[in-house]
């Protein structure tokens, strides 16, 4: 456990994790993003926010390395995106990639294998504590709790950018309780996570600050007690009034 | 048992507030050591920076104190804590008389008011 002195050193370095450059990706004639330009610190939450369709998948994919950029750059402790992103990046895509026909406890020594800092004890602790069988095929495994293990397993990892594609949407709220206390207690500090979601009011609480994207374009990067500060309102009520349909 | 934080404003104002009522109402006493700020964000159910400015504020003001490694105590001064009390149930006071005045009540009948429902209040636990 570190001192919270330290832990104040440690912060006000304020070390840049990511930076995106002027980024914008087409699809054919569609543009999905478009000069989208950000940076995040170490040791932050943020909530990547947006209408559906928004390019939100596409960005997280773009850091993630999963896509090339059309234009514009993606640094990761000011090194471009490339093998050693993907080292200390640890993303949940938003479908499942995984085979059913593993048992849990297979996937786990995949994991263990495929990454080095991927942490087994962690893993199957979670899985207890959410009463998932590692014994059982995945397939065998309500949709739900599908999402659980994958979650799960992006989290095991000792990661510097933990990156969250809709990680609750198929979660019940207990669950999803459990599982935003586990990210509270496991996540060091000198990591962040992105985090995209619909359900605004289930985790506006432990974001430091968030992104809202429209049409491809960044709308707004602040800081989340600055946004209620300026318009006494939670930032659920505020994306609601953004993106009023 | 998470707080209970409204979510339309800013959170680390609002945990501010519940230590300072956690330090008026005697929980937290002077001299009592603070969890650490990673507790605390747990307990809360909020991001450890957002507790880590709450505690820097409330370090600012003086009503915590930092030990360089040993974490953040409570403060001894029992002057500070009277005035912090004194200042927040004056804030009441002022809330409450600016719904009276909205209801269009007078300020001497606000008084007779009180008065009347604490006579009431009295009667009602003798009955009981």
């Amino acid at each position: 456990m570190l001192f919270p002195s330290f832990l104040n050193i440690l912060k006000e370095t304020n070390m840049t994790l990511l930076e995106c450059k002027n980024l914008t990706k087409n699809y054919g004639n569609h543009t999905a993003l478009s000069d989208v330009s950000f940076q995040i610190d170490a040791g932050h939450i943020i909530g990547l926010l947006g209408p559906n369709g928004s390019g939100k998948t596409t960005l997280m994919k773009l850091i993630a390395g999963l896509l090339g950029a059309t234009s514009g750059s993606i640094y990761v402790r000011e090194e471009p995106v490339g093998p050693g992103s993907k080292n200390i990046i640890s993303y949940l895509p938003d479908h499942s990639y995984l085979d059913g026909n593993m048992r849990v406890q297979d996937i786990i020594d995949f994991f263990a294998d495929f990454y080095e800092d991927f942490d087994s004890l962690r893993a199957y602790d979670m899985m207890a504590k959410l009463q998932i069988n590692p014994r059982q095929k995945l397939k065998t495994l309500s949709k739900g709790t599908q999402e659980k293990v994958q979650l799960i397993l992006v989290m095991s990892r000792h990661a510097s950018l933990y990156i969250l594609d809709e990680p609750l949407a198929g979660v019940d709220p207990a669950a999803r309780d459990y599982i935003l206390d586990t990210i509270l207690s496991n996540y060091d500090e000198n990591a962040s996570i992105l985090i995209s979601t619909h359900l605004i009011s289930d985790i506006e609480n432990i974001l430091d600050e968030v992104i809202f994207i429209q049409d491809g374009t960044l709308h707004t990067h602040a800081s989340v007690d600055e946004l209620r500060e300026r318009d006494n309102k939670s930032i659920d009520t505020i994306f609601r009034e953004v993106f009023k349909c | 048992m998470p707080w209970n934080l409204d979510s339309d404003r800013p959170i680390f104002i609002q945990i501010i507030e519940k230590i300072q009522m956690d330090i008026i109402s005697g929980q937290y006493a002077p001299g009592d050591k603070l969890p650490s700020v990673r507790e605390l964000a747990m307990q809360a159910s909020v991001n450890p920076n957002t507790m880590q400015k709450a505690l820097s504020e409330l370090e600012r003001t003086g009503l915590v104190y930092a030990k360089r490694t040993s974490g953040r105590y409570i403060t001894e001064d029992t002057t500070m804590i009277t005035n912090l009390k004194t200042t927040l149930a004056k804030d009441i006071v002022a809330q409450f008389l600016d719904n009276m005045q909205r209801l269009g009540i007078q300020e001497e009948d606000v008084i007779s008011l009180i008065s009347e429902y604490i006579e009431g209040d009295k009667h009602d636990t003798v009955r009981m």
